[in-house]
């Protein structure tokens, strides 16, 4: 039973994201504890070492399944990879890939999995994770016993890693089971990029659930033109057809990072947050005061938006 | 093709949230519960597949607080039939208890697709999707926003990155899906459609098995996140908290006029 600490590596268009840097960064924390190395494990063409620094080794798995993402192939990867080391933790970032891949993973590791974790630290020879449950309303610190576990983790959680020289590259043979796959990618599909690009814009509008029915959004769009500042929505609206995807804020949606974001009823769950919490400014208008919204937001109020909003209107004029 | 779509009622997020006393649970009296928002979307790519292909559409539920609303209102939507997984579920189960329950019933059901909600709010032991696939060793794929049939024995599944990025995926049946968003906003039951499916009484209720299996997680404690980053609360009228926002939007440079 080794100590390592496993960090699934995610990269877009050849980049380590964000997350991954940070989950490297966990890892050197908790690795520091259990006494184990930091291993990256990189899945697909290039090691990507010179982007890894903070890990004490890049596993590097190759095989055509792999690129572009293929979850059913990472998943016997993982799995396998983590198993064969005998990782003590195996380190995920709340994305797609780590929704398909973190429960499977424990499953066939037979071991537990926290998701939505924000803190992890071991106390006493225990492993210890802090994760948000109830949309952020909560969060909940766990004990996670066992020889391993598989954590989740939110972006923006953990402080990235920093300095450290470029890791060894350890190339691991393929699972012999990406060979009878019966999950197949057919086709990338790329954003509509026609609408306008709120990621571009100084000043964003943004609103949420709050708003209640469709025909309520004029309301909005009327201060979002009156401000000259498009208008931007959590997901919700997206799903029910009153936005366009091209608004969208969030994990799933875009990252934008305005000088302000004015937010109007949207509750502040972590994937709407990660999308947005980099903004210079935020203002939030919730009628609820215990709304997760308000931890991130740098000024709130709890009017109710049906009133703030046309005041807003009145007087930008 | 067989649908089995597994929902689930989760606590209505807009009120508000009180611990028990040992504070490693909510207190479940005080909550009003509702059903989980994807496994409405996914009840609803389910009816879509069924209407553009032919499927028959089975709903699914652990007797936790109001499911038999939720049950019969997937019956009045055009599920084909609800059934009810009893027994000693009490309190807050977790994720695997739930999945052992699901997949040891599943076992006995054959099915094409089983269509879950990509997650629930109020649970932390994973997502449903990943776990039920492991757990019945099919292929599983998350975070989707479209599935149709594709030629003999297998589904084309549109799945969401970040960023706005999909891809077009192909996976072979039986498989399990996690439903981020169906492919259009999910349909009402009107009232008198959902007292009508009442009145049929039709809920199949099955005595759930497999439930003993716990996640292995220990909840030390329950708490709201610090006040550290708390936002500074705007007071006054709302005439006041408007001209406060102008103002900080005009010290920024922000505000044209
Ligand atoms: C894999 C995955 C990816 C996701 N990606 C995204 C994403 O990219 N972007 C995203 O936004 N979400 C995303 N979500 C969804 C996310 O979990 C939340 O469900 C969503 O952000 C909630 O949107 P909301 O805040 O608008 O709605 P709610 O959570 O319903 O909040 C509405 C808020 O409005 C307030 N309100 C109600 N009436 C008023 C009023 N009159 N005045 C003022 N306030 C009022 C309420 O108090 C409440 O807090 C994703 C979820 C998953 C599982
Ligand atoms: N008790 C349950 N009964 C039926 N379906 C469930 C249950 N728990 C979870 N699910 C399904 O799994 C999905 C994801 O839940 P979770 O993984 O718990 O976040 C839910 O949206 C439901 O579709």
């Amino acid at each position: 039973m080794a100590n390592d600490v496993l960090v699934v590596v995610e990269e877009q268009d050849g980049t380590v994201t964000d997350a991954t840097r940070e989950l490297l960064g966990a890892g050197r924390a908790l690795s520091g504890e259990l006494g184990g190395e930091v291993l990256a494990l990189r899945l697909g063409p290039g090691s990507l070492a010179e982007q890894l620094a903070g890990a004490d080794r890049v596993l590097h798995v190759e095989h055509p399944a792999l690129e572009p993402y293929n979850p059913e192939a990472w998943e016997v990867t993982v799995a396998e990879v983590a198993k064969e080391r005998g990782a003590r933790v195996v380190l995920m970032a709340t994305t797609t890939v780590g929704m398909d891949l973190g429960p499977a993973v424990a499953a066939r590791l037979g071991a537990p999995v926290v998701c939505y974790v924000v803190g992890a630290a071991v106390d006493g020879g225990q492993l210890v994770a802090t994760a948000k449950i109830y949309g952020g309303k909560l969060l909940a610190e766990v004990e996670v016993p066992g020889e391993a576990a598989v954590l989740v983790a939110i972006g923006g959680s953990f402080a990235p890693a920093s300095g450290g020289s470029v890791p060894e590259v350890e190339p691991v043979p393929a699972p012999a089971a990406l060979d009878g796959l019966r999950t197949a990618v057919r086709q990338r599909i790329e954003p509509d990029r026609s609408d306008v690009d709120i990621t571009a814009a100084d000043l964003l509008v943004a609103v949420g659930r709050g708003i209640g029915d469709r025909d309520n959004l004029e309301l909005v769009q009327e201060l979002a033109d009156a401000l000259g500042a498009p208008l931007a929505s959590s997901r919700p609206l997206v799903d029910q057809g009153w936005m366009p995807k091209s608004r969208q804020v969030g994990k799933s949606g875009l990252k934008v990072k305005p000088k302000a974001y004015l937010m109007f009823g949207i509750s502040g769950a972590p994937e709407h947050i990660e999308g947005m919490r980099d903004a210079e400014l935020i203002v939030a208008c919730n009628t609820d005061p215990n709304a997760p919204i308000f931890e991130v937001a740098h000024f709130g109020t709890t009017a109710d938006l049906f009133d703030l909003v046309p005041a807003l209107v009145e007087r930008v004029g | 093709m067989r649908i089995v779509v597994p929902i689930k009622q989760v606590p209505d997020l807009v009120e508000e949230l009180e611990l028990l006393p040992e504070g490693t649970d909510l207190d479940r009296d005080l909550l009003t519960f509702k059903l989980n928002e994807y496994d409405d979307h996914a009840v609803e790519e389910a009816l879509c597949l069924k209407e553009a292909a032919g499927a028959e559409v089975v709903v699914v539920g652990l007797d936790e607080p109001e499911i038999d609303q939720s049950l019969y209102t997937a019956l009045a939507k055009g599920a084909d039939r609800a059934v009810k997984l009893t027994g000693d579920l009490e309190g807050w189960i977790d994720t695997h208890r739930r999945v052992a329950a699901l997949a040891s019933w599943l076992a006995s059901e054959p099915f094409d697709l089983v269509l879950v909600g990509v997650q629930a709010v109020d649970d932390l032991d994973g997502q449903v999707p990943a776990l039920l696939g492991a757990r019945l060793g099919v292929p599983h794929v998350s975070v989707v926003t479209r599935v149709e049939p594709s030629g003999d024995g297998a589904a084309l599944v549109h799945q969401e990155y970040s960023g706005g990025l999909a891809a077009e995926l192909e996976v072979r049946l039986p498989a399990v899906v996690g439903v981020q968003a169906a492919r259009q906003a999910p349909r009402y039951a009107s009232i008198t459609r959902v007292r009508q499916a009442m009145q049929e009484g039709s809920i199949e209720e099955v005595a759930a098995t497999g439930a003993d299996e716990a996640a292995g997680l220990r909840v030390r404690r329950l708490f709201a996140p610090e006040a550290s980053g708390h936002a500074e609360m705007l007071e006054g009228n709302v005439g006041e908290v408007a001209e406060r926002i102008l103002e900080l939007l005009r010290t920024r440079g922000l505000l044209k006029a």
